[in-house]
């Protein structure tokens, strides 16, 4: 059976989804789910694996959850509507 | 009231203050006696009804480290003219189930919040949480600190699954079929993650009702509701029937007509229900509660899909499960099975902004219920004796 990859792995992998991407898609949680088990694979990641992943990121402060209709994975940024 | 602050003039709000009816211009008002954010608030709101558009603009990118859900950003569209609404941020606090608090505990959440924000609160949001309203950004994290040195913790928002809520059940009410206070405790907690951590396609409601009156609203309001219901025999006490009669009550009129079933009869002198009929609306109970009783084989129908009218109309819920007990820890943890074979096609396939409901009318009721494994009942509908939308292969094949 393939090793799993460690879950700092698949945060990184997410964390490049989401800059790669930053401006020009959202993320959901699922979303970033879906793609780093299509890229490592499932049989060396899983749900759970990415639940960890996204915690991390979140607990770390390098992606924030936002919230447009829906709930996203973002970078932190200044937002349009935000006052000073 | 401070020095600096502003007076507004809001001769439209103050018709609101008029009547004999609890006013919210009158506790904005209050507030605005000290805290210069409900000042600028009723400024604002003046302008608002004066000029009959809204001034707040949605933020979504505000919240405490770690969570996704419990804060919903505000700011107003008019910062210069009302600077101390410039941020209005909401937060959701997770409820005690079925809304039970000391008044300590009440002095406590008002003290933080004078501290932290505007000191306007809603008890309770739609949702069933506290709701603290208007805050800065960088009070997020002291106010989120306080409450969770009180025992507090916030709820849920933005898609995840919302802070279950339930009726004052077996706490406070007679017709309490299960206790509803200690299932949604019992969920909460389980669903500590999902509530913390939006992941779904949309906002999960879970609402727990402890009979047929559903005093949460859960047949509209909830993805999941679970509802307190009988599968025996309606008690009666005809003596206490014969009471009602003779203090008054039109039993023919007022009852039996009303009945939904078209199940009881009353002949002057004894009550009598067809039980294969009834419809567990409660009714014939409420109008008689010292002669009447849910039955005392009681537990609980489940039903999937309500939802109120956002990206398409409103949905009632549906039954998906008639009956299950609800007295023991492995029948709570059958809930949680159901609840997440539930989820799961759902957070695989749902559109974004798909609710449950919207979902399972979109791959159909059977596509659905063979995914998360249940069988096909004829109990499994939206109106009582009605609209059975399960199709039966052979009856179809008999055709
Ligand atoms: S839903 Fe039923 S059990 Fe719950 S408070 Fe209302 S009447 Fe009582
Ligand atoms: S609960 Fe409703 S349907 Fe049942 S007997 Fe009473 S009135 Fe009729």
């Amino acid at each position: 059976m393939a090793e799993k990859v460690s879950v700092e792995e698949v945060a990184e992998a997410m964390y490049k989804m989401v800059k790669d991407t930053m401006g020009m898609k959202k993320w959901k949680a699922t979303d970033l789910q879906k793609a780093a088990i299509e890229l490592f694979g499932e049989d060396r990641c899983d749900k759970n694996l990415c639940k960890e992943a996204i915690k991390e990121l979140v607990n770390s402060g390098r992606l924030v959850y936002t919230y447009f209709g829906g709930s996203f994975l973002e970078i932190p940024h200044k937002e349009g509507a935000q006052n000073d | 009231m401070s020095e600096q602050m502003k007076k507004y003039e809001t001769p439209l709000l103050d018709e609101l203050e008029k009547g004999q009816w609890p006013s919210f211009v009158k506790e904005i008002k209050a507030a605005a006696e000290w805290n210069p954010m409900a000042n600028d608030l009723l400024g604002l709101l003046e302008r608002s009804y004066r000029e009959k558009i809204g001034h707040w603009k949605h933020g979504g990118i505000v919240g405490v480290m770690g969570y996704g859900g419990g804060v919903i950003g505000r700011y107003t569209d008019l910062p210069e003219e009302f600077p101390h609404v410039s941020h209005f941020h909401t937060m959701r606090i997770n409820q005690p189930a079925g809304w039970f608090y000391t008044a300590e505990a009440l002095r406590t959440l008002a003290d933080i919040w004078d501290r932290h924000g505007s000191g306007l609160t809603n008890f309770h949001g739609s949702t069933g949480d506290i709701i603290f309203l208007g805050t800065r950004t960088e009070e997020l994290e002291p106010t989120f600190e306080e409450l969770t040195q009180a025992g507090f913790d916030l709820g849920g928002s933005g898609s995840d699954i919302r802070t279950p809520s339930c009726c004052c059940g077996m706490a406070r009410c007679e017709w309490a079929c299960y206790d509803t206070m200690k299932l949604t405790y019992f969920l909460t907690q389980h669903y500590q993650d999902e509530i913390h951590r939006p992941a779904f396609p949309y906002k999960f409601k879970i609402k727990c009702s402890g009979c047929p009156n559903d005093c949460v609203a859960s047949v509209a309001r909830a993805d999941f509701s679970i509802i307190g219901t009988w599968r025996d025999e309606i008690q009666i006490d005809q003596e206490m029937v014969r009471e009602y009669a003779k203090n008054g009550v039109d039993i023919n009129k007022e009852i039996v007509a009303l009945c939904p079933g078209k199940c009881i009869e009353w002949d002057g002198n004894t009550l009598k229900i067809d039980n294969s009929s009834c419809r567990h609306c409660m009714h014939c109970i409420n109008v008689m509660p010292k002669a009447l009783a849910p039955g005392k084989d009681r537990g609980a129908a489940i039903l999937l899909g309500s939802k109120a009218p956002i990206v398409e109309g409103a949905i009632l819920s549906s039954v998906i499960v008639p009956f299950v007990k609800l007295d023991d820890e492995d029948s709570y943890n059958d809930i949680v099975e159901l609840i997440d074979a539930i989820l799961e096609p759902w957070i695989e396939e749902g559109k974004n902004r798909e609710r449950i409901g919207e979902f399972v009318q979109r791959v159909g009721l059977g596509n659905f219920l063979e995914a998360i494994g249940l069988d096909p009942q004829p109990e499994m509908i939206k109106h009582p004796r009605t609209n059975p939308y399960v199709f039966y292969e052979n009856y179809l094949e008999e055709e």
